[in-house]
């Protein structure tokens, strides 16, 4: 996973900015992603995470800020940053009327490939996307988590070396998106440099050799996962009882937030079987009687809450 | 770069050739308003109106209109089909494809240049059938062979300026719906010409206008190749008319492409 070679960043962004009007979505973002890794542009909707994928891909010209992909500007010479680059954006980009197959050789058209390599280029990606069987249907026939994949196996017909991935698993089930990150994984295997936006804390856990989180145009932490998690608290367990003694002593003896409405007590915990286990021992030994228990892991709220001091869907006021 | 340019136009014409084998229904839709009108006018309203060019037998007056009539009803057709790509030239921007073709390294004029051809394409084979159905409510070419090609020819400039200005309209609407709505200007500048009756019998301002706007002399370069009646100069002003429109579509339909929301 981790890139030894000390050559060039595949993707370099200094002091990145865009605005539209008086709304300044991206305030100033760096970023370095080194070839042949996987990074994370983690964040709530908003954050500007598509923006900078826009800008990044040349679909959007930036305000201020050096942007080099694979070497190349992408103000000064964008023709030689989509020669290197492949999209798969949030829009799913195919061609609905298309079958899957048609889809896929129109874009080895595009990519020039000539007849023959493309042939064989459509018949392998039908096969490692799972979509052999469908390859003669219409791609408005497809269900959501079918259309993504064709829609990634498109951007992957020209063997970019680069790729951007915006939310590629949102709103797919979890079999898909398991099936999803099995092809980053290969891909980046391969050698290939992905750029991924999720607002999934595990995602960009699973696949991400380095995370940054995008706060309201602003990157506000940045690091490996690991790194990251240490600045998140753990996540929290949740214990409900059936009357206000047994919450008195419950509280007593492990301390915790009371929530004395719900009759509930909410304690800091890893969420591991084991620690959740010593809690009802101890509770047990002392014959409480616990009602109800749920367990809640750390995730993108409470990385949000620790970072930001607040909650994503809180409304903040601009400046 | 010139032989990017040729290649991926190729493909995406054959990308618009495909979607419109998949809904023929398109292109007859294109040819009926043309032929409705063109039976209208025949039927309901030749007999009085060739009585006014100077016939006069009922029956012969109202053959006398077919034949002004046709060429004007040719543009129309041509006209007619600016509506089918401006629908489809709005419909395709708001796929997300769009995006994936402008972040990919192909010629960037490709995408407009394959629904250009497939659009002029498509309005050739609308003005077939309007040709056909013409022809057998009684039009009767007078001129020779080189004369109808030259006719042919002069239609395909039209619908080459038409639809580069009807892909600039299907570009600038952000509905689907507006886009269906734009060219019907073209439809009034089509009435506004010497399509159905001879540009002396408007009112003054009227007249003026229609012999100034770009339809007028290129329908009667079209009826004096059909029909025989004198050309003259009018064919070079309506081959100007189609190239100034072609340019401005162009440029117009390209600036817009350039700056169309990605979101």
């Amino acid at each position: 996973m981790t890139a030894t070679t000390t050559s060039a960043p595949a993707i370099r962004v200094r002091g990145l900015r865009k605005s539209y009007g008086d709304r300044v979505v991206l305030d100033g973002i760096d970023l370095e992603v080194a070839q042949g890794t996987v990074f994370a542009l983690l964040g709530p909707n908003g954050a500007g995470k598509t923006t900078t994928i826009h800008i990044l891909s040349t679909l959007l010209a930036a305000d201020a800020g050096d942007i080099s992909i694979g070497g190349h500007d992408v103000s000064r010479d964008p023709a030689a940053v989509r020669g290197l680059i492949g999209v798969t954006g949030q829009i799913s980009a195919v061609d609905k009327q298309f079958t899957g197959e048609e889809n896929l050789r129109l874009m080895a058209d595009l990519c020039h490939l000539g007849r023959d390599e493309g042939r064989r280029r459509v018949v392998d990606l039908l096969e490692r996307f799972e979509l052999s069987d469908d390859a003669a249907k219409p791609a408005m026939k497809y269900s959501g988590g079918m259309k993504r994949r064709l829609d990634l196996a498109m951007t992957l017909v020209g063997r970019p070396r680069i790729i951007f991935l915006d939310e590629p698993t949102t709103g797919l089930d979890p079999r898909s998106r398991r099936v999803m990150w099995q092809i980053v994984r290969e891909l980046v295997a391969d050698g290939v440099t992905i750029l991924l936006t999720t607002q999934y804390l595990e995602e960009a856990d699973r696949l991400a050799s380095r995370i940054a989180l995008l706060d309201h145009g602003r990157i506000v932490a940045e690091g490996t996962p690991s790194e990251l998690k240490r600045l998140v608290p753990g996540g929290s367990v949740r214990l409900e009882f059936p009357d206000e003694s047994q919450l008195d002593r419950a509280a007593a003896l492990l301390g915790g937030a009371r929530d004395d409405e719900a009759l509930a007590l909410n304690l800091a915990s890893d969420g591991a079987v084991g620690s959740v286990r010593a809690v009802l021992d101890r509770l047990d030994a002392a014959s409480v009687t616990v009602d109800a228990l749920s367990v809640k892991s750390a995730d993108l709220d409470d990385v949000f809450l620790s970072l930001t001091g607040r909650r994503e869907d809180e409304e903040v006021l601009v400046p | 770069m010139t032989a990017m340019l040729v290649t991926d136009s190729a493909t995406m014409l054959r990308r618009s050739l495909r979607r419109m084998r998949r809904y023929p229904s398109l292109t007859f839709f294109i040819a009926v308003i043309p032929v409705v009108l063109l039976l209208l006018f025949a039927f309901v309203l030749g007999g009085t109106m060739g009585a006014g060019l100077g016939g006069t037998a009922v029956a012969s007056s109202r053959d006398a209109y077919i034949a002004y009539v046709v060429p004007g009803i040719l543009l129309i057709t041509a006209a007619g089909a600016a509506t089918g790509t401006a629908i489809s030239v709005a419909m395709d921007m708001t796929e997300g494809i769009i995006a994936r073709f402008r972040t990919m390294s192909i010629a960037r004029s490709s995408v407009l240049a394959g629904h250009v051809v497939g659009s002029v394409i498509q309005s050739v084979l609308a003005l077939a059938i309007v040709f056909v159905v013409a022809l057998l409510i009684g039009f009767r070419p007078t001129t020779g062979p080189l004369e109808w090609l030259a006719a042919l020819g002069l239609y395909v400039l039209t619908s080459i300026a038409i639809v580069w200005l009807s892909v600039g309209m299907g570009l600038v609407t952000d509905s689907v719906e507006t886009a269906s709505n734009l060219p019907q200007i073209l439809l009034l500048f089509a009435f506004t010409s010497s399509a159905f009756v001879p540009t002396d019998s408007m009112p003054g301002p009227l007249a003026w206008f229609a012999e100034n706007q770009p339809f007028t002399p290129i329908i009667e370069t079209i009826r004096g190749l059909l029909t025989g009646t004198p050309v003259g100069s009018t064919a070079i002003l309506a081959v100007a008319w189609c190239l100034v429109l072609t340019a401005i579509g162009y440029l117009w339909s390209r600036r817009l492409y350039e700056r169309i929301p990605t979101q």
